[in-house]
């Protein structure tokens, strides 16, 4: 025990570098996303009013605080397309992480079923698709659900369809491209739950006279709640915020909070309101973020 | 037997469906780049075609250097402090501001990229560091060291203490423990955290977006202004060389997994 202790002073000192780096690179420049969501647009390179000049002194720096403004969040409250947005974000978020767990969760009960040999394959094949390109998968679906792509001429050679099925720029087009991108995030942590649980204790259920589906809903389903979470979470927050999908599979009239704040910084170079927007976001993912953050915590650092 | 009976026809049609889901589109994608015909949906035969015209795009080859030159510093930087890291939180015990030290490491696996690409990019310029190679790569570094470190500190957290405290009981200091025992166990998973850091750099368009300056586009940000415009046979091509790097640096990751589970119980998670 006492090694253990020797060994564990310098092992803090490692983390001296990863812990500036991060303060400097993660921490410090939210504040500066606050600061720059405070100002005023201007016309300049950058294109805000600088807030704070701390060579300027102290009188400078009250006169700076004074002009400190809320407008830019004022804007997002009352303007529609800013509240749409994060509706829609929130609404999208919700519907594609159900989609997620409706579909991942028998892909993941499937997996855990598997003889033990089988299941390692089928996780690396799982997990394959998350190492290749976000982009590129998001193009191959453009590939398939193009006017004249492979999924309309499968249809029409079936005669399921009699013209072309406009798919692009639609929210199933962007569901489909959502649900593929982030299956692997939802199947991974459910069949890690899965895999551990006990088979006797579906058996029991199942000696004892209840039907499959009260096996499921009584024994198996409660049982994986923790993978449900940690899948839920892991699908959901980062859909929230969500720019690539959307703007690639999804129409241009009503857009997510990631394509406004996209479209504020690139196309409108107003870097304020963008700034606001991330805040905004960051405000609404608090909540699920640390939820998250303690469910990591607890998977990583349980054998501490 | 029993293990047999638990699979259930409904079990191997989902797990048949859910990787056909899966592998198809990328499949598609990788036969039509051998397309012969300039338009993507019909079949001309097989051909090299579109390979040719790839390696006649300046612009393509110079955003796909500068993938590659940014993906490997800043996968190797971010290996380095992502392992530091992962060694002080599974072996630091507790210290000041470990709270703040694990949850700045965790919030990036989820942070929404346009919030990440923002404030590094808000960071840089009121720096005023030109942007381009190193402002990418700095950007890179900070999203990816925080895989690494998972996928580190999991490793960390399966072996057993007692080797290191075994080391330090026969007059090993903690560095020469750490160097001779703990290392070697760990290097499979350092080695798959590399591989990791490398593909992320590779894909990511919004960070880049936001921290690369005029004239130093990454491949993805290439790839992303020609998608926009349309469905090209060349897109195709390109895509399938990535998809053909990748496919190498996963083979290499599991082989070092592979020889890491032969070492102890359980592989790193992602």
């Amino acid at each position: 025990m006492s090694s253990r202790r020797i060994f564990a002073r310098p092992a803090r000192f490692a983390a001296i570098a990863p812990y500036v780096w991060m303060v400097l690179l993660f921490l410090v420049p939210f504040g500066f996303v606050l600061k720059i969501s405070l100002s005023q647009t201007a016309i300049a390179q950058p294109p805000y009013e600088p807030v704070f000049d701390l060579t300027a002194g102290w009188e400078a720096l009250k006169a700076a605080f004074a002009a400190l403004s809320i407008d830019n969040f004022r804007l997002l409250g009352s303007d529609d397309l800013y509240v749409f947005a994060y509706v829609r974000s929130l609404t999208v978020a919700l519907t594609a992480t159900a989609l997620l767990l409706l579909i991942g969760y028998p892909i993941a009960y499937g997996m855990a079923r598997l003889p033990k040999r089988w299941q390692a394959v089928a996780m690396v094949l799982v997990i394959v698709p998350f190492w290749t390109s976000f982009l590129i998968r998001i193009y191959a679906w453009i590939n398939i659900l193009q006017h004249d792509g492979l999924l309309n001429q499968i249809l029409l050679a079936l005669h399921l369809v009699s013209q072309p099925v406009v798919w692009l720029s639609t929210d199933t087009a962007m569901y489909i491209g959502i649900v593929y991108s982030y299956l692997p995030f939802m199947i991974l942590p459910l069949y890690a739950t899965l895999a551990k649980m006990e088979p006797v204790l579906e058996e029991a259920a199942s000696d004892l006279g209840a039907p499959p589906w009260q096996v499921f809903w009584l024994v198996t389903f409660p049982l994986s709640l923790p993978g449900v979470g940690a899948g839920v979470l892991l699908c959901f927050i980062p859909i929230v915020g969500e720019f690539v999908i959307p703007d690639l599979l999804a129409g241009s009239n009503s857009l997510m909070i990631g394509q406004t704040l996209w479209l504020e910084f690139f196309t409108n170079k107003d870097w304020p309101v963008a700034s606001a927007a991330a805040i905004v976001l960051l405000v609404v993912l608090l909540v699920p973020l640390l939820l998250y953050e303690r469910l990591q915590k607890r998977q990583l650092e349980q054998g501490r | 037997m029993r293990k047999v009976s638990r699979l259930s026809r409904f079990n191997i049609a989902s797990l048949a469906l859910g990787l056909a889901f899966l592998y198809l589109p990328i499949l598609i994608l990788v036969i039509y780049s051998f397309n012969a015909s300039r338009l993507v949906t019909v079949w001309g035969g097989w051909s090299l075609r579109w390979y040719r015209e790839l390696f006649n795009d300046r612009a393509m080859i110079e955003a796909a250097w500068m993938s590659l030159r940014v993906a490997v510093s800043s996968a190797t930087i971010a290996t380095l402090l992502g392992t530091l890291a992962a060694v002080a939180l599974s072996r630091g015990e507790s210290f000041r501001g470990r709270t703040l030290f694990s949850g700045m490491l965790y919030a990036p696996l989820v942070m929404p990229e346009v919030i990440t690409g923002l404030s590094l990019l808000l960071l840089f310029v009121a720096l005023n560091a030109e942007r381009g190679f190193w402002t990418v790569t700095i950007a890179h570094t900070t999203l990816t060291m925080c895989f690494v470190a998972v996928v580190v500190q999991s490793r960390l957290g399966s072996l057993d203490r007692s080797l290191e405290e075994a080391a330090m009981d026969l007059g090993c200091n903690p560095a020469r423990a750490f160097v001779a025992v703990t290392l070697p166990l760990i290097a499979p998973a350092i080695v798959a955290g590399w591989m990791l850091a490398f593909t992320l750099s590779l894909d990511d368009l919004v960070i880049a977006s936001f921290t690369t300056g005029p004239g130093s586009a990454t491949l993805p940000i290439r790839i992303y202004s020609e998608v926009r415009l349309g469905v090209k046979p060349e897109i195709n091509a390109i895509c399938t060389l990535v998809i053909a790097l990748i496919a190498v640096v996963i083979v290499i990751a599991s082989l070092a997994s592979k020889l890491s589970s032969s070492q102890g119980e359980s592989a790193a998670p992602l």
